[in-house]
């Protein structure tokens, strides 16, 4: 099997390999070394300038809030998104009614259903979920103050994404609108796939269904929540972030700053601002939240792996 | 892979199936079955809650969708007086909305068959081969998972412009290649590792090429990886909004998210928000249709990652 393998081998990766190289691995390696210049992005010159673009993120205001907003994200959303989902999860799996002669623990009625609703958005692009919720928020003829202005809540027309002590929460919950269904189906099968014995086992020896949740389920089902964690953490601090906060937001990152994130601030200042150094330098900054990101929530949530 | 596919939802069917021979009744004891009763009703009212959470925001898109801007404003919950199919037509046709479907249908069906075909060579090297660096090259591509793709775009804007290939469909298939390649080249080794050797070696003793046994009998032995992979491919392409955002800025090559965004900025000015609306349904329902039919299938490829 082996023999004659290596033109093959050669033939097979030079294409894909060489691709991706291209198109990832060399911009990325470039980024890193653009960040030490004080190239404009608009001109083919530049000089090296050592860590200026580093030492100018320092006193750079916008820089920190941006990246304060993130660390939010890297935070909140994942703790917000993953609790929600397994708590949705929980109840679809454990929550419904026991019947009798069948097993201890049983889904609800309906459970098929519901994980194909809470699914919907995960089909979405971010960028239309976005838009729709921008015109949702709207206080005038949006939506949510229509709903608010309907029970009887005339006094409480918030400005949402207009007022800056409301609006990055506001970007925060589409994200977590649209990504708590995926978690929910992927903590499904996980939880169906635990043998009922032990749920029988516990409820026999006097345990409730809380602490079946606590002792039973989270752990068996650790490494799947330990690798979820750092997925949404990553489209937190990434992809998803930049789409909903540009796409919604006023300026975009507003009002007054209080929306933006690193992602974000990456494509403002190398495609708007004409200052690519600078933005790479904001990049690296970025590379390296999300690598600390992951390396924290692998240390931390490392345990011994549970078989059944 | 395995997980999502055994676990259908058991309790619940067994349940519900128990439950209609109605068995005479053998008292339980009383505890259970009220807390069984409560948390019911409880899961039941929170799982309802989330659900309309998820529905309601579409409704509301599709509704709006059909109404004339002046009760848009008017009053955002109404129903439409009648079926404004005209909105549609004018998104259709003057909001270039066929436009960005075929350039998406484009660069999402070149990029689809080039990173199944890219990744799958690449991947099947890697997991059956044994040569110098081949570790290396699996880790090169599978760390590009975790990395802010934002920091490679600064630089990556010049790298696609310098061979001429901004603004192009051409380009932004290659672009799209080679940012799905890190999970397809992930996912596809995992699977090539699971499939039996003794296959294709009884093709190359047969006297088989390498090549040949690769399309003739690796391939469709993948067959179900390369549908999950190509349905996560597929969906993340379609949704695709940073790196057009980024690279393709020419309005005639507009993606659909583009375009759709490009829309809601330019009716800031125009207030055609029934046409805009109905720009978001049309790009929202062909995904959602799709998902409802191969639901399984969608389910399927979008969690087999994460619980690998």
């Amino acid at each position: 099997m082996q023999h004659g393998k290596y033109p093959f081998v050669v033939g097979f990766l030079t294409v894909p390999l060489g691709l991706y190289a291209l198109f990832v691995i060399w911009p990325f390696v470039q980024s890193i070394y653009y960040s030490f210049t004080d190239w404009t992005g608009l001109s083919p010159d530049f000089v090296m300038v050592g860590l200026d673009n580093y030492r100018r993120m320092l006193d750079d205001e916008i820089f920190w809030k941006s990246l304060q907003h993130s660390l939010l994200f890297a935070l909140l959303l994942p703790l917000v998104t993953i609790g929600l989902a397994l708590f949705l999860a929980f109840m679809i799996n454990v929550g419904g009614r026991r019947r009798r002669g069948g097993p201890v623990i049983s889904g609800v009625r309906g459970s098929s259903f519901y994980k194909i609703v809470y699914f919907f958005p995960q089909v979405l692009s971010i960028a239309i979920v976005a838009l729709l919720f921008a015109f949702a928020y709207n206080p005038s003829s949006g939506a949510i103050n229509s709903v608010l202005r309907g029970i009887g809540l005339d006094d409480v027309q918030p400005l949402w994404l207009g007022d800056p002590d409301l609006a990055l929460w506001c970007v925060m919950a589409v994200i977590v609108w649209s990504t708590v269904g995926f978690f929910v189906v992927l903590f499904s099968a996980g939880m169906a796939s635990i043998p009922v014995e032990l749920y029988e086992a516990a409820l026999l020896d006097g345990a409730d269904r809380f602490t079946t949740f606590f002792r039973i389920t989270l752990p068996l089902l650790w490494d799947t929540v330990q690798s979820g964690w750092v997925y949404m953490g990553i489209l937190a601090l990434g992809a998803e972030s930049f789409a909903v906060v540009q796409i919604m937001t006023t300026g975009p990152g507003g009002p007054d700053y209080s929306t933006t994130v690193m992602v974000l601030y990456v494509y403002q200042k190398a495609f708007r601002d004409g200052q690519a150094a600078y933005a790479t330098a904001v990049g690296v900054a970025l590379l390296i939240v999300t690598l600390a990101f992951a390396a924290i929530v692998m240390r931390l949530g490392r345990r011994e792996r549970l078989e059944y | 892979m395995k997980t999502t596919e055994t676990p259908a939802p058991v309790p619940a069917e067994s349940g519900t199936g128990v439950r209609r021979t109605g068995a005479p009744a053998v008292r339980e004891p009383r505890r259970t079955k009220q807390e069984g009763g409560v948390l019911n009703v409880f899961s039941h009212g929170i799982l309802v809650t989330w659900a309309i959470m998820v529905v309601m925001p579409l409704v509301w898109a599709v509704m709006t969708s059909f109404k004339d801007d002046r009760s848009i404003f008017s009053s955002p919950w109404s129903l439409p007086d009648r079926l404004h199919f005209e909105n549609w037509a004018r998104a259709w046709t003057d909001a270039r909305m066929s436009d960005y479907f075929l350039n998406t249908v484009l660069v999402v069906g070149g990029s689809l068959v080039g990173t199944l075909v890219l990744g799958s060579m690449a991947a099947y090297v890697l997991a059956r081969f044994d040569f110098p660096g081949n570790r290396f090259i699996y880790y090169l591509f599978v760390g590009g998972m975790g990395f802010p793709v934002m920091l490679a775009l600064v630089p990556l804007f010049y790298v696609v412009d310098n061979i001429a290939l901004l603004n192009t469909i051409h380009g932004l298939i290659l672009v799209y290649i080679a940012y799905s390649l890190p999970f397809t080249v992930f996912f596809l080794t995992a699977f090539f590792r699971s499939l039996p050797t003794t296959v294709a070696e009884a093709a190359f003793v047969d006297g088989a090429s390498h090549t040949r046994t690769f399309f003739q009998i690796m391939l469709p032995m993948a067959r179900p990886g390369l549908v999950s992979v190509g349905i996560f491919n597929f969906l993340g392409q379609w949704n695709q909004y940073m790196l057009p955002t980024v690279l393709n800025t020419d309005p005639d090559k507009h993606v659909l998210t583009q375009g759709l965004v490009q829309l809601a900025v330019n009716q800031g000015y125009k207030g055609d928000w029934s046409g805009l609306f109905a720009g978001l349904v049309m790009a929202m329902l062909p995904v959602l249709a799709a998902y409802i039919v191969f639901q399984r299938q969608v389910v399927q490829g979008l969690t087999a990652g994460a619980l690998k």
